[in-house]
């Protein structure tokens, strides 16, 4: 029943509003955005064809680079981070203890609060002269005096990376656990009666097995982790002197901030194709990684 | 994070039978003869343990901790220098005078309940057709569909913001409900149909044709079959994406609407730090506030989320 004519029909009946729905407000707007790229295009209702002018003036201007760099680290310190405590996360919560599972629950807040909630509480808690992490290292005699974590370049980028972070953690640490769990128990049970210890079992059974959710994870976090907006944009706005700006940072300051639709276009056509190139990547570690499954 | 990190939510949720209860282990005592033996640790194990999660649930709960106890130091001792962590004096007053600060309070919080319930709806409606196409029908082109929806959530609306404005203002929504909505849900459909397709490819199919052989047609074996069984599913679909919804009102809400009527929690009180001076304690108040009527309904669901995980028709 299922390779006639009328089943294929029926199945993009069923597909049609999905198909319509994203084709409207993503296609669309994706290709619309590559169009404008080559406009002069700005608050008017009129613009012109420029050719490459946008991407000239965008890659000339010599800080663009800048900010690619910038993203790029400020991605893969982020990443990397999420990556290392969330593991340590899962091994924690996967072990058999008492209050196992409201420790689990209480993992969960900073993923299903608003973003933006969870950003405000950051952002007092990074205030210079009041605020948390300044007052408890202050009281404990480690700093001298106030740092004001989001006043600084380089504290500011930091700080900007522990915030997102914070609220990559949980899904990590919740997705990890489940792939913890999903290894058969027989094998550390086999290991175990031959005399393999926790630690043994956990670099030599727990790693090699939980690989393709590792790879899985680094690789949705790390598109997730390029496109972050929200923290940089309420801690920072991209300050202090463009020091927290990354590329999506920098789009928004162009696109809306200053009202350059068609600059604005070029540089997320940029981002687009980074993007495109992780997709890939992505799809190619998935495809290997289920052949390998089949093995 | 923006979008995509949360759609991950269907991987996580791709393993979900793994996620045992572990209740019952838990429950027996840490040294009784009835642990099994692998799972028996050493004193300074438990302890080791017990120290790393203390760690680890310190970052994660922090800001909500410093948050609360923000919310009830009165301002004058908030911007006092020595720092405490613990309250000088107690005072519940943020509780009330943030109604006076934020005019619109009530009005942001429904707001965000509001268009989340609506994004939800939507997204619902559209998955559940779209799932079973993917799930059930081998047609062609449709291996090359499913990576293209899977593609749509690694761009983030912040990438696609110029023509979504454009777009939105050529259909008239901007400063509507409907502007912060409709890119809402397109956002979130993409993870929804995977996960609905993976839990749909584990009803049976013989189910599907013994209905077929029955003489049904196919929009209904859809209804009448697969929907009832499915229900566990949509129900966990309707979640995640409530919670994606919910917790992604920013950029959207920022850009496309500038009315305080429309304004969801996050960019309601976003006005605070338009001000000469943000007045935190009020601020906490305000967000704790906000987001307290939603929590509890996540956290009574949760149970239902891991249940409709676990169980139901699709261990058959």
């Amino acid at each position: 029943m299922t390779s006639t004519r009328s089943a294929t029909l029926f199945a993009f009946a069923l597909l049609a509003p999905a198909l319509i729905y994203i084709l409207t407000i993503v296609a669309y707007p994706l290709v619309d955005t590559i169009v404008l790229s080559f406009t002069n295009a700005s608050l008017r209702q009129d613009y012109d064809f420029v050719g490459w002018a946008n991407y000239q003036r965008i890659f000339g201007a010599g800080n663009f680079t800048e900010v690619i760099i910038r993203t790029f680290i400020w991605t893969f310190f982020s990443v990397s981070t999420k990556m290392v405590i969330g593991m340590l996360g899962a091994v924690l919560l996967n072990a058999a203890i008492p209050g196992q599972a409201l420790f689990r629950i209480l993992t969960m807040p900073p993923w299903i609060v608003p973003m933006a909630i969870g950003i405000y509480m950051w952002a007092w808690m990074y205030n210079g002269q009041f605020g948390m992490i300044s007052g408890l290292l202050e009281n404990f005699g480690i700093t001298n005096g106030p740092i004001a974590w989001l006043a600084y370049g380089n504290t500011a980028f930091w700080a900007t990376i522990v915030t997102d972070v914070w609220i990559g953690v949980p899904m990590v640490t919740i997705y990890f656990l489940a792939a913890m769990q999903s290894i058969p128990r027989d094998l550390h049970e086999a290991a175990w009666t031959d005399g393999a210890g926790r630690f043994y079992r956990f670099r030599r059974i727990t790693v090699p097995l939980m690989v393709p959710a590792i790879i899985t994870m680094s690789l949705l976090s790390l598109i997730a982790t390029f496109n972050s907006f929200d923290i940089i944009w309420i801690l920072t706005q991209g300050g202090p002197s463009g020091s927290t700006t990354t590329m999506i940072i920098d789009t928004y300051k162009t696109a809306i901030g200053s009202r350059k639709y068609g600059e604005g276009a070029a540089r997320a056509v940029v981002i687009s194709l980074f993007v495109t190139a992780f997709c890939i990547v992505y799809f190619r570690a998935v495809r290997k990684l289920q052949q390998g499954e089949a093995k | 994070m923006s979008d995509v990190a949360r759609t991950t939510e269907v991987a996580a949720a791709d393993s979900p039978a793994s996620v045992k209860p572990a209740a019952p282990r838990a429950r027996r005592g840490l040294w009784s003869a009835s642990r099994p033996m692998i799972d028996r640790y050493k004193w300074y194990e438990v302890a080791a343990l017990y120290v790393g999660l203390f760690f680890f649930l310190f970052f994660v709960l922090s800001p909500f901790i410093e948050g609360f106890l923000v919310s009830l130091k009165p301002l004058a001792q908030l911007f006092s220098r020595p720092y405490s962590f613990i309250p000088k004096t107690w005072s519940f007053d943020a509780y009330f005078t943030m109604w006076q600060s934020v005019p619109a309070l009530g009005m942001h919080i429904f707001n965000s309940f509001f268009i989340s319930t609506v994004v939800t709806l939507i997204v619902v409606v559209i998955v559940v057709p779209a799932a079973y196409a993917f799930a059930r029908f081998n047609f062609a082109g449709a291996g090359f569909l499913l990576g293209a929806f899977l593609a749509v959530n690694m761009f983030s609306g912040a990438v696609l913001l110029i023509p979504l404005f454009r777009l939105m203002r050529t259909l008239g929504l901007l400063n509507t409900y409907w502007a912060m909505i409709v890119p809402g849900a397109a956002f979130l459909i993409p993870s929804s149909v995977w996960l609905l397709r993976t839990y749909l490819m584990r009803i049976p199919r013989e189910l599907d044709e013994a209905a077929w052989v029955d003489g049904a047609s196919r929009l209904y074996t859809l209804r009448r079959v697969i929907l009832p069984l499915a229900m566990p599913g949509i129900v966990v679909v309707a979640i995640m994406t409530f919670i994606g919804a919910y917790a992604q009102q920013f950029i959207f809400a920022l850009t496309f609407n500038s009315k305080t009527e429309f304004m969801p929690l996050p960019v309601g009180l976003f006005a605070f730090f338009g001000k000469q001076e943000v007045i935190w304690n009020e601020l906490m108040a305000a967000s704790f506030v906000g987001i307290l009527p939603v929590m509890i309904v996540i956290i009574f669901l949760q149970r239902y989320l891991v249940a409709g995980l676990t169980a139901g028709a699709v261990k058959q």
